[in-house]
């Protein structure tokens, strides 16, 4: 298992790869990958992720834990970037393995929903307008009550 | 009690601070919100609505009726946005 906090960008594709070949006996790897997408007027210049450095690599262990518990996975990975992106850069992945695809979907879903409201990051973008703090919506913190 | 408190995102930047060394007699998160929200005007502003707030405790997640017992480091902090 594989938990990554880091400023720098990463290869999508080769992280994959690398996961991928890693595992042993498995029929299927879910991944997902998360991007800066501009505002629908495009002006967003950057966006500036905060994080709790230790709260952060503690609460994803637990994420992680919590799924390979639940559904039977050979294994999972997250990476999650902090610090200034640009627009069209990814900003995290999670990848999962598992015998059976449903296994595999499922947990990179509830991965997904708990890295939303449960790690503690937070997403500041920068526009021609000014700064403004991306607001946390009631839909991720119901998305949590799915699992 | 010095007990080390920690400000992340918008709170941080009303508070004007990342963090901070208090002495306190505070027994529960909601009671040091109150000790801080007494010492200045901007304290009052960043924790003026508590409900927006979510606080940890030595880096997990608590309750503001949470006692702080040997807790060395309180975070405030607004809902997540991960992902």
């Amino acid at each position: 298992m594989m938990i990554r906090v880091q400023n720098a960008p990463f290869d999508f594709g080769q992280e994959c790869n690398a996961f991928a070949q890693a595992q042993g006996n498995i029929g299927a790897i879910v991944s997902f990958c998360g991007i800066v997408r501009n505002n629908d007027t495009g002006t967003l210049h950057r966006m500036e992720i905060e994080h709790y450095p230790g709260m952060t690599e503690r609460a994803l262990d637990k994420i992680a834990q919590q799924a390979r518990a639940r559904w039977s996975l050979s294994d999972c990975m997250i990476i999650h970037r902090y610090g200034t992106l640009a627009p069209e850069e990814l900003i995290m992945m999670v990848a999962t393995a598992s015998a059976h695809r449903a296994s595999a979907f499922a947990a990179a879903d509830f991965l997904m929903d708990y890295l939303k409201s449960r790690a503690p990051f937070w997403k500041k973008e920068i526009t021609e307008q000014g700064a403004e703090w991306v607001a946390a919506k009631d839909s991720d913190e119901d998305a949590l009550s799915r699992w | 009690m010095k007990r080390e408190i920690l400000y992340f995102a918008w709170l941080r930047e009303r508070v004007g601070l990342p963090r901070e060394t208090v002495d306190t007699e505070a027994r529960t998160v909601a009671e040091l919100v109150a000790e801080l929200v007494a010492r200045e005007d901007r304290y009052a502003l960043a924790f003026s609505d508590p409900s927006t707030l979510r606080v940890a405790l030595d880096q997990e997640l608590g309750e503001f009726a949470t006692p702080l017992g040997d807790t060395r480091e309180i975070a405030f902090f607004p809902p997540m946005t991960g992902g």
